[in-house]
Parts: C-alpha cells; structure tokens; sequence
C-alpha cells in the first residue's frame, strides 16, 4: 500500500510538472477527465475546471493559494450518475474531507474518482489572493512557495486555513507531498488506496520514499494550526457566550445566506430559509413588532444562524467558505468551527475523516444517550 | 418579569403523548395549563430548528416526547429525535440558552398519569429556573 513515486521538478517549476503528470493521467487514458483550478483569462481568478484534452492544461495550477469555493460541490455534481469513465479531481484536503461527507450524504460517488491531494500549506481569502497574484497567474504561485518556508505560521493567509489541522490529504487516492522537501526540485506522489496504486503502477515513475523531513514538517504545520485554532475556539467561545453577545457578534450579517451556498455540506436541495415558509405575511411581521414594540428586519438572523449550525455543523470540515462568501465579514468560519468541534465531539465523530464513519444525524443506536431523556434509556 | 406563568411547547408524537395528554384529559387530571402542545405525526419529524425557533421566540421550556423505545409507531422515529436533542444540548447551552428549557420524554399512550406528572414537573423546575428572557428582547 505504501507505494510512492518520485516526480522530477523540471526548470524548477513544480506548476508545470504537476501539469504534465495530469497530462500524463489523460493521454495514457487512466482518466477520462480531470477535475483541476485554473487561471482564468483574468489571471487573478483560478477557478475549477474539467479537462479532457491534454493540451488544455496549460494554465493548471493546484498550486495557487487561491481558494474561491469549495469544489466538493462540483465534483458531487459530477458523480452522482456513473459515467463509465474514471474523473482524477486535484483538490484541497478539505475539499476532500467534504466530498467525503457528500459521498455519505449520497450526494456523490467515490466510485468513478480519482482522488488527488497535495499537500496544503492555505490559502489566502478572495480579496487578498487577487491582491497577491495580480496578473503574474502562475508566477505568483512560484513566488508564494518560494517564501513559505519563512512562513510556517500562515502569515496573510486566510483565517480557516491557519486554523486547520488537516493539511494533508490522507484520504485521497493520490497524495502529492511537498512539505519538507525542496518542492522547486523535486515532489513525492504516494498512493494512499488500491486505485492511487493501480494509477501510479502505470505512471512508470522513479519509485522513490517519503523523507523524515516531511513528517517533522507536516508535524510543525499541524502544532502551529492547532495552537491557533485552540485559541480561536477560545476567543469565539467568549465572544458568543450568550444570545445578547451571539447577536452582535452577527449584527453585519444581511441574511444573504452567501455562507449557506457556499458551503459545501449543506446539503439540502433546497433551504427551508427560501422556502415559502419564511415568506411571511405583511401582518405577520407587524404582528410581531407590536408583542415586542420592535423586530429588526430582516427577521430571523440568528434563527438562520442557529439552524444551520443545528443542520450541518456534524459535517462542517472547517474550509471557511462561509467567510470567504461572506459580504459583510461576519466570522462565521470561526463560529461554525467552534461549534461543529463540540458537536463532533458530542457524537465521537470527526466530519470528512473516513467514509466509514456513519454522519451522527443519520444513525442512531437503541440505548445511548441515557441522559437526555432523564436517564431512561 | 416574574408576573407572567411559565409557557412551555410540547411537540408530542400522535400515537403515544398525545393520547397519553388525552387520557390525562378525560381521566380529569389536575395539570398545570402551562404547555401548548402541537401534536406531530413522530417525534423523529421535529427538525431542530422548530425548538430553536420556540425557545428564541421566548418560549420558557420546550418538551419533546414520544414513544417508549421500540414502540414507535414508525419505529424508530424516537430514537431519531433523541439525536437531535442530544445536538440541541450541545448547541444551546453554548450561546446561554440552559440546557434545562429542553426536556425530552418517552410517554406511552396508556400513561396519562406520567403525562400529568410530567408537566407538573417541568412547570415547577421551570418556574425555579426563571423565565426565558429572550421573550422582551429583539432577536436579531
């Protein structure tokens, strides 16, 4: 199980020989389509995209610390029905971790997926990336990893990512490694799965092992993030203490629900909060003003807030879309993180971790629980 | 604040507390007049929100209570529900709300005394408790 391959970075550029390994995957026909972010036209954009000519590869870049959505969501979209061909998607680890918990939702197939994951040292947010990259497109990427190892601690990097503990892809099928290793020189592809194996075995590639560099490295990635998370779980703990403080902890929130479509586990076809349910009458509302003499409009924030929290934070894998969707900068990374952490823990569960794992909200055991229904079981 | 009595929602499953509330009605059992009750088809169909909702709009307790384990109607929609609350115990409490405004029971359909008790129960732990005041307050 424990196969691993060597990829020789060429002109030191490890963009472009990330790129050629996928045109390997397609050209040799192991995959029908990848899945892989892009630079766009506009350069400061890198959206998904769904390759299946090899030379439509040229601006592919899972490299770039650039993260505008979560593409669980898109992959699900891509397996729900099978095909009758192999799609290789290059994600982030919690863009992995999500597709898991989808995958457990049925809102996707692991069956037709080549999963791969590189190492994940963040991303920044949507606005600063832009800032960062400016036009220079796959440049900017060389740059950025060019200066990481100063920077263990995420410096500029977006909130969730600093906070997240999980920045290798264990799950995936294929893990590119680059932590500890000279990345402009050369990178680890290891197979984490049979499929990874089977892949890999037809890649042809040096076989090559993992340095103990790698693991101290990912070792002092995930200290430096746990410390920062503990701390964050702390901080919005404090602020969120009591439903006066929760409320103006959300008082710039507009009910957009931005933080509701960006995320990439809640799951619902369609939100109970779109829902004819929540468009009240005229009277309805002044009903309401005059038991209370005042209600703030629109109604229902902190409702909207509680319920998804009560919906999907046993599922939240933490990659702060929420926030990064957000008009208003609301910290709803930070809030839902905080929750979902107890929650998870409530039910033993860790969101996206492995997919035989059953989502607490869908089982349930005869006894247990013993103390919620006044000790009677 | 302490001039208005306690009210509690009680979302009861048709086939057992809600029968069991009936018995205590036609067996004339002296209750507190405390709770509204809305009658479910299962617990298992209470989405979490519903309790949220209540307890933001000021409601003093919320009880949920159906079936005794393996005899619910739809079976296990009982079991269901107790994940929820279990959820709901985790959530609320973290941003003030006392755990103790969510109660949750298993009554079977013979047993209006339990339901009578019951209520009598949670009124007064209610009332020592103190009321919800989220009631007065604009939520956001």
């Amino acid at each position: 199980m424990a196969r691993a391959a060597k990829i020789s970075v060429k002109d030191r550029n490890p963009v472009l020989s990330f790129q050629e390994f996928l045109k390997a995957l397609l050209a040799t026909g192991q995959v029908g389509a990848v899945l892989v972010p892009q630079h766009l036209a506009a350069k400061s954009a890198v959206m998904p995209t769904l390759v299946t000519d090899p030379e439509k590869l040229g601006e592919a870049d899972p490299f770039a610390p650039s993260f505008p959505m979560n593409a669980a969501r898109l992959l699900a979209r891509l397996t729900r029905k099978p095909t009758g061909g192999l799609i290789a998607a290059v994600l982030r680890p919690c863009e992995i971790r999500a597709f898991v918990e989808l995958v457990k939702l049925k809102q996707g197939s692991l069956d037709e997926v080549l999963l791969i994951g590189a190492d994940c040292p963040g991303a920044f947010g949507n606005t600063d990336y832009a800032g960062y990259a400016g036009s220079r497109g796959i440049e900017s990427t060389l740059k950025f990893h060019a200066e990481l190892p100063g920077q263990a601690d995420g410096a500029g990097l977006s909130p969730a990512c600093k906070a997240c503990e999980y920045p290798v892809a264990v799950n995936a099928d294929l893990m590119v490694c680059t932590f500890g290793m000279d990345v402009f020189d050369s990178m680890v592809v290891k197979a984490n799965t049979p499929r990874g194996e089977e892949v890999l075995e037809k890649m042809k590639l040096p076989e090559a092992t993992l340095p103990a560099s790698r693991d101290e490295a990912v070792a002092a990635v995930i200290a430096a993030r746990t410390a920062y998370r503990d701390r964050m779980f702390q901080e919005t703990s404090d602020a969120t203490a009591d439903i006066e403080k929760l409320m103006s902890y959300l008082s710039n929130c507009v009910n957009c629900y931005n933080c509701r479509v960006a995320c990439p586990v809640c799951y619902c076809r369609e939100c109970v909060f779109l829902t004819d349910v929540f468009d009240h009458e005229p009277e309805q509302y002044l009903r309401w003003a005059k038991r209370k003499g005042v209600i703030k409009m629109p109604t229902d924030t902190v409702f909207f807030h509680l319920t998804r929290l009560a919906h999907i934070s046993t599922a939240c894998i933490g990659c702060g879309q929420c926030s990064n969707a957000c008009p208003n900068n609301v910290p709803v990374m930070e809030l839902f993180r905080t929750v979902a952490h107890y929650t998870q823990r409530a039910f033993q569960y860790n969101a996206g971790a492995s997919i035989e794992d059953e989502p607490p909200l869908s089982v349930f055991r005869e006894r247990e629980f013993p103390e919620v229904t006044g000790g009677k079981e | 604040m302490g001039d208005r009595e306690p009210t509690i929602i009680a979302f009861v499953c048709n086939w057992c507390t809600y029968t069991a509330a009936d018995l205590a009605g036609t067996s004339r059992l002296v209750q507190p007049p405390n709770v509204r009750m809305i009658r479910m088809m299962c617990t298992g169909m209470i989405d979490t929100k519903y309790v949220i909702k209540a307890l933001l709009e000021g409601a003093d307790a919320v009880l949920i209570s159906g079936c005794h384990p393996g005899d619910c109607h739809y079976i296990n929609g009982n079991l269901k529900a107790r994940r929820r609350v279990r959820l709901l115990k985790e959530i609320l409490p973290r941003f003030g709300i006392d755990e103790r405004r969510l109660k949750m029971t298993w009554i079977g359909a013979s047993e209006g005394i339990d339901f009578a008790n019951t209520i009598k129960e949670l009124v007064a732990e209610i009332k020592q408790l103190g009321l919800n005041d989220l009631r007065q307050k604009m939520i956001l």
